[in-house]
């Protein structure tokens, strides 16, 4: 089984991220960038269903700037087998992604493409769900366990209600939830060894991707800053206030 | 604990900037590396102190290692430490690719250290002297014994430990007393006891590798008779599996004060038939193969120092910053909001301190391992020679400062934290007790006066000192090219100049009589560690002033800059000027101290 599996360049979660000062977007300039936590997730899958003789070859797979080909490689030293870099510079919606995937997914004929629920700079929570809708293959979106069963596979989805079990055909797109499994970090032979796994560099251009954008952005600002409380005199004012400023109670 | 190990972005400055640690890759040994394939591997390194070091800071000092029917008994998350940090590659990362190892530069592997050291100083004893023992094993061990042996501690199947101090020798090494006796199957059996031995049993693996000094038959009296050992605690069979048991038992664990995960031991040799011993190398030469790891490991030594150093200062900045205490001498309205701690401009003492010293420490342990990676990897032999000639030098500076000034730093973030600085509940005393282990151990404060003054300072017509001054003054220059304040590059400038005076007093002193000239060996120590940590400030902010000047760094980038330079002014206008009280005693030959006599106290 060909598994295909989609990483991410975001932010680093631990970075403190502001609005640029124009409001034209985050302030990206000298941040600490890593792989997005639910791709780790769906790479760490992948290469368990490897290391269990399910899997035969993992491709990582990343849409964006050429230094996105540190996340691919971290892929690979995490146990992926050879990566596809789509270079783009500009900061590419849902839908554009989906479709390099859709290109990709056509030239590489993968069994599964295992992607995060969302990335963690625009939470967007589609890409996942937009591939499905273009390939018109199955899908099971926020998987916290994922069992093959020769050309299908059951997935446990965690959704508002509780666990949902599903079951799909294969070929088929799922996208991870944050309990499917604990990442393993890279040691540092694999490290080493990923150096030596190719990359192939392609372009939406060259795979044939209409990259226009289809949202505009109107303003990026910080939150508005939390506002200093009052005292109140007694127990009514409290009352008073939490029933008619705060409206929490009736 | 909550607070974040080290700080990630001034990691990034000393080895990129500060270090500029890219440089190495031109070298042929490190060709097939990339700061792609450094970023990646201190990734690991942190994932792996935070997840597997750092989980039993505290557990592990509060449920110390004890001894139950002569097995030691301690917390499982040790082991798990172990395998980790064996399975991540981490223990020969530094070794050549056709010994199993990665051949990461020495600085990388030094960052990759103080991560777990910063997360877990305890535990990372296992690994920081099982690494040791493989340098000595590879050095200086045959075929035959590095074959059988390092695979061992590679897979993390045993550790090793370095036993050298006696219950009555540590400082003193040349009057030890362990036995070995020659026997007939070619090799020896040891007799004696062996004190403060770190991590000597535990149940993180299953056998243990002891490399013990001890003294053969009939050797020569003092330094010149000791030769180094091999002593399994499981002889180990022909296939590399344990075999039986050796004469080497644990009599007793010490109950310290810091470092506690670590299990420490009075080992007993020969209670029965005597300990199996290989020997190493040549006899009556240990002690000098063992002075040859000894840089290495005092960089270690104070690496762990400038890691506990920084996990106090982290502690108390981030306390400092959330808890709202008083308000400002100048404020007269009681029912005005308290201020953070970090307002009052005391407690920005305190923090600027700390970070003067804790990063300066950490600045000065990885200066340190690169100029070590010089003496090894410059392409030309001059360079090479220099970088030797350097670090033999500054070693007794770069152990000490860190250490000493590393628990000041940590006492300072107990005051900041007040009385809950004083209690359990919260981090900074377990970082202080674990502090106060490194003045002492791999050579006291007084050890390293001594070799400074005694020795390294005259060493082949100050050979090392010559080039030490030349260094200094080298970036004065650029100091003053980048635009630095004169009283940063003159007040460095004076202390260096008074240095080179109170040097030539001393050396004059110490001709003219020995114990004399070297009683105050330690305070020249001290002056000279100022001037070390000036230096590697002025380094510091010399690149700060420069990428601040160049005026294309953001907001959080010059913030940081401004903090460099900051630490640094502190640092040459409030610490260095003691310089010249010390050189005063020094100079003059004070002898209060030396004259005091025994029945006076």
């Amino acid at each position: 089984m060909k598994i295909l599996v989609a990483v991410k360049r975001v932010a680093d979660y631990n970075v403190k991220v502001r609005a640029k000062s124009d409001n034209t977007g985050p302030d990206l300039a000298n941040v600490k960038m890593a792989i997005n936590p639910f791709c780790e997730i769906a790479v760490e899958e992948a290469v368990r269903m490897k290391e269990n003789g399910i899997a035969s070859e993992i491709i990582a797979v990343s849409v964006g700037p050429q230094s996105a080909q540190e996340q691919v490689r971290t892929a690979l030293a995490l146990g992926a087998d050879r990566g596809i870099l789509v270079q783009t510079d500009t900061d590419l919606e849902p839908l554009a992604i989906a479709k390099c995937f859709k290109a990709i997914c056509d030239n590489e004929k993968p069994d599964m493409v295992l992607l995060g629920k969302q990335a963690i700079d625009g939470d967007n929570n589609q890409t996942g769900q937009m591939i499905a809708a273009l390939t018109g293959w199955s899908q099971a979106t926020f998987a916290s366990e994922i069992t093959i069963d020769g050309d299908a596979v059951t997935v446990i989805r965690e959704v508002d209600a509780g666990l949902q079990t599903v079951k799909l055909k294969l070929p088929a797109v799922i996208t991870a939830d944050l309990r499917l499994n604990e990442p393993r970090y890279a040691s540092l032979p694999n490290i080493m060894k990923a150096k030596k796994k190719t990359i192939d560099n392609t372009t939406p251009e060259e795979l044939g991707v209409d990259t226009s954008p289809r949202v505009t952005l109107l303003k990026a600002a910080p939150p508005a800053e939390r506002q200093a409380g009052v005292k109140v005199e007694d127990v009514a004012e409290l009352i008073d206030k939490l029933k008619n400023e705060a409206k929490v109670i009736s | 604990m909550s607070t974040q190990l080290l700080n990630d972005r001034d990691i990034e400055f000393l080895l990129y900037e500060f270090l500029d640690t890219e440089r190495l890759l031109s070298r042929p040994r490190y060709e097939d590396h990339s700061r792609e394939i450094f970023d990646a591997s201190l990734r690991t390194a942190k994932t792996v102190a935070e997840k597997y070091f750092a989980n039993h800071y505290e557990k592990g000092d509060q449920q110390e290692p004890t001894l139950v029917n002569g097995q030691v008994e301690m917390i499982p998350e040790t082991k798990a430490a172990w395998q980790e940090f064996t399975k991540a590659g981490f223990l020969a990362a530094h070794q050549d690719y056709d010994e199993g190892g990665m051949q990461m530069p020495e600085v990388l592997v030094r960052v990759i250290m103080a991560y777990i050291n910063a997360a877990n100083i305890g535990t990372a004893a296992y690994p920081f002297i099982s690494i040791g023992v493989t340098n000595l094993l590879r050095a200086f061990g045959s075929e035959q014994q590095k074959s059988l042996y390092l695979p061992l501690i590679m897979d993390g199947r045993a550790n090793g430990t370095m036993a050298l101090t006696e219950p009555g020798q540590g400082s003193a090494l040349g009057d030890i007393t362990t036995l070995a006796e020659p026997h007939a199957d070619g090799n020896y059996r040891l007799f004696g006891q062996k004190m403060f031995i770190s991590c000597a049993d535990h149940n993180i693996a299953d056998n243990v590798i002891h490399m013990v000094l001890a003294k053969i038959k009939d050797a020569p009296v003092g330094v010149k008779g000791i030769s180094l050992f091999i002593v399994p605690k499981f002889l180990i069979n022909d296939d590399g599996r344990p075999g039986a048991r050796n004469d080497v038992v644990v009599a007793g664990l010490n109950h310290k004060m810091g470092y506690r995960n670590a299990t420490n031991t009075a080992l007993n040799f020969g209670e029965e038939d005597g300990a199996v011993g290989y020997l190493v190398g040549e006899a009556h030469k240990g002690l000098g193969y063992m002075f040859q790891m000894m840089n290495e490991a005092r960089i270690g030594v104070a690496l762990g120092a400038a890691a506990i150093a920084y996990q106090g200062y982290n502690c108390s900045l981030e306390y400092a910053r959330q808890r709202p205490q008083g308000r400002l001498p100048s404020c007269r309205d009681p029912a005005s909001a308290q201020i953070l701690l970090i307002e009052h401009a005391d407690v920005r003492r305190l923090l600027l301190a700390q970070k003067a010293y804790s990063e300066g420490a950490l600045a000065m342990c990885l200066y340190a391992s690169a100029v070590f990676e010089d003496q090894n990897t410059a392409p030309e032999e001059a360079d090479r020679e220099r970088a030797r000639l350097l670090l033999d030098l500054i070693i007794p500076v770069v152990k000490s400062w860190p250490s000493k000034y590393g628990c000041v730093s940590n006492d300072m973030a107990i005051q900041i934290l007040g009385g809950s600085g004083y209690i359990r509940e919260y981090p900074v005393e377990q970082m202080y007790r674990d502090q106060r282990l490194n003045p002492i151990h791999e050579g006291v404060e007084a050890i390293h006066g001594i070799d400074l003054l005694g020795r390294k300072v005259s060493m082949k017509d100050q050979a090392g000192f010559n080039i030490f001054v030349e260094e200094v003054t080298k970036d004065l220059a650029h100091a003053t090219k980048a635009g630095l304040t004169d009283n940063l590059v003159a007040g460095l400038k004076i202390a260096l100049d008074t240095l080179c005076l109170t040097t030539d007093a001393l050396l004059e002193q110490v001709k003219a009589d020995t114990d004399k000239g070297l009683a105050n060996a330690t305070m020249y120590l001290d002056m000279f560690g100022r001037i070390v940590a000036a230096w590697i400030w002025l380094k510091q902010a010399r690149l700060a002033e420069t990428r601040i000047s160049a005026g294309n760094c953001g907001d959080q980038d010059v913030a940081f800059y401004q903090g460099k330079l900051q630490a640094a002014r502190y640092y040459i206008e409030w610490e260095l000027p003691a310089v010249q009280q010390l050189a005063a005693l020094l100079d003059s030959g004070n002898r209060v101290t030396f004259d005091m006599k025994d029945d006076w106290f």
